[in-house]
């Protein structure tokens, strides 16, 4: 058995990262969309700490995947809802964890075929390490390493409570 | 020459997963709510700014259509288009295959051409069976093949999108009583619906026509056969209509369109018998007066425009799913 790092505490680091995005948020603004599934999770709880106005939206990047010609098509894509107006709008792209960029870079290029946002801002609960992309998170609530063969995964439990599991892959 | 990957069925790749479209019939239910299920997101992709993802970007998809369409030829070549690919369509009927080139021939000078996918209607039964076996014999098994539509036998991403329009109104498919009405002897519509309803559980399938509009047998595909249609729409969920198709009669199988429409014309008076929130389908093009009156292909209970538009998503997933597969 490798050594295993005690994980973070989920509903902690949500409540951490609102608190580190909370001075830079326009409550009448700014608009979160959460990456599926974990990132939606998260997107819903910094929504109601951070009481914005705006409802918050949620993407499902499989069709804009760059893995797409050697994995094929994601099987249970979800449908990706952005309720409100995207040109001109102050965006945070909200996702459980970061590793190598790739999703952010997808959800970036499908959030900018709703429209033309007039900032976009990352905010994630870890970053895991690991990047391919000159990507980085704006708020980010608690930073590890992992090694590539392991994925940090957010789970909700049947009371709404989210907690984190490794996945050997 | 033959299929002996993906158990046995031609379309499927040897993880079992879509590699050809050419027919509903032997498709495990799982692939066909796999391709509903992949649907839903696709719908979503219209209400966009920019009506484009970019999944098929680079790649090149032929419309074959040895016969005439609008509707089918129009909705592929939208859904490609939505999914960035590059689309050329080819009229065949003016051009090479007219100075004598062989259906196979014609493949393989497009297969030539780099294409990626090849969306094919013909009027023969089994061209796009030929031409996906013949990929496959020559080792270009790559290249995917949508059958839109071949002579009499399948039609099967109107019979999908048939699906999806059903369950997008009733939801759970394994309650319905769904009555298919009209030419069901030539229609290739009629044949994917049935393997469709029948393969997703639908416990009730029924076919309403004349005799002489009904294949022999068609009872053996697991569907209850009425001739008077009043009886056999009555209590139904889905009603789907079938065009009468002129261009495919041979002989006289009826004695004119206004004696078909006084029995076998979908009239209010015959919908009220129907269940009070039963739908009405049509593949298109309608012949009013004929198949459908009016009053019903413009009332509350159509949903044949809906089905165009879920068909563009329709044809999206399963295009996608085959140019990942």
């Amino acid at each position: 058995m490798p050594q295993r790092l005690p994980l973070p505490d989920a509903e902690a680091l949500c409540a951490a990262l609102a608190e580190a995005m909370r001075p830079h948020v326009d409550r009448a603004a700014t608009a979160l969309v959460g990456i599926h599934t974990g990132g939606v999770w998260v997107a819903e709880r910094l929504h109601a700490a951070l009481g914005l106005k705006l409802p918050p939206g949620s993407m499902d990047v499989s069709f804009y995947r760059d893995d797409f010609h050697q994995r094929g098509l994601h099987a249970n894509a979800k449908t990706s809802q952005i309720p409100f107006e995207v040109d001109g709008a102050h965006i945070v792209i909200v996702d459980d964890v970061l590793h190598t960029g790739r999703t952010i870079r997808a959800a970036m290029n499908e959030l900018f075929d709703y429209g033309r946002p007039a900032r976009i801002d990352l905010a994630v609960l870890v970053d895991r390490g690991g990047r391919e992309l000159p990507i980085a998170p704006t708020f980010c609530a608690h930073a590890l390493s992992l090694p590539a063969a392991q994925m940090l995964a957010l789970e909700q439990a049947a009371d709404g409570g989210l907690s984190f599991r490794v996945i050997e892959k | 020459m033959s299929f002996m990957n993906g158990g046995g069925n031609p379309q499927l790749n040897r993880h079992g997963e879509l590699n050809h479209l050419l027919t509903i019939e032997g498709l495990p239910r799982e692939v066909l709510e796999r391709i509903l299920d992949t649907a839903a997101p696709f719908t979503e992709v219209a209400e966009r700014e920019v009506k484009k993802v970019p999944l098929l970007r680079g790649k090149s998809v032929f419309n074959l259509f040895f016969e005439n369409s609008t509707r089918t030829r129009t909705t592929f070549e939208i859904a490609a288009k939505r999914l960035s690919a590059d689309v050329i369509n080819l009229n065949i009927n003016t051009s090479s295959a007219s100075k004598g080139e062989t259906l196979l021939d014609t493949a393989d000078n497009l297969a030539a051409m780099q294409a990626d996918m090849f969306v094919v209607r013909h009027a023969s039964s089994g061209a796009p069976y030929l031409i996906a076996q013949h990929l496959r014999a020559t080792g270009r098994d790559h290249i995917h093949v949508v059958n839109a539509g071949d002579g009499r036998h399948a039609h099967p991403t109107q019979g999908l999108l048939d699906m999806y329009t059903v369950r997008h109104y009733k939801k759970d498919l394994t309650q319905l009583t769904v009555a298919i009405v009209g030419d069901v002897l030539h229609s290739r519509v009629a044949r994917s619906q049935i393997h469709a309803l029948t393969t997703l559980g639908v416990p009730e399938v029924r076919v309403i026509g004349p005799k002489t509009l009904l294949p022999t047998g068609v009872e053996r595909l697991g569907v209850r056969v009425f001739n008077d249609m009043r009886e056999g729409l009555r209590g139904v969920d889905v009603v789907m209509m079938l065009r009468l198709q002129n261009e495919r009669m041979q002989g006289a199988l009826l004695p004119s369109t206004q004696e078909y429409f006084k029995s076998y014309g979908l009239t209010p008076e015959k919908l009220a018998l129907a269940k009070p929130d039963a739908i009405v389908m049509h593949p298109g093009p309608m012949n009013r007066g004929v198949e459908i009156d009016s009053a019903v292909a413009d009332g509350g209970q159509a949903v044949i425009l809906p089905q165009v538009t879920f068909g563009i998503a329709v044809r999206m997933a399963v295009m996608a799913m085959l140019a990942g597969n």
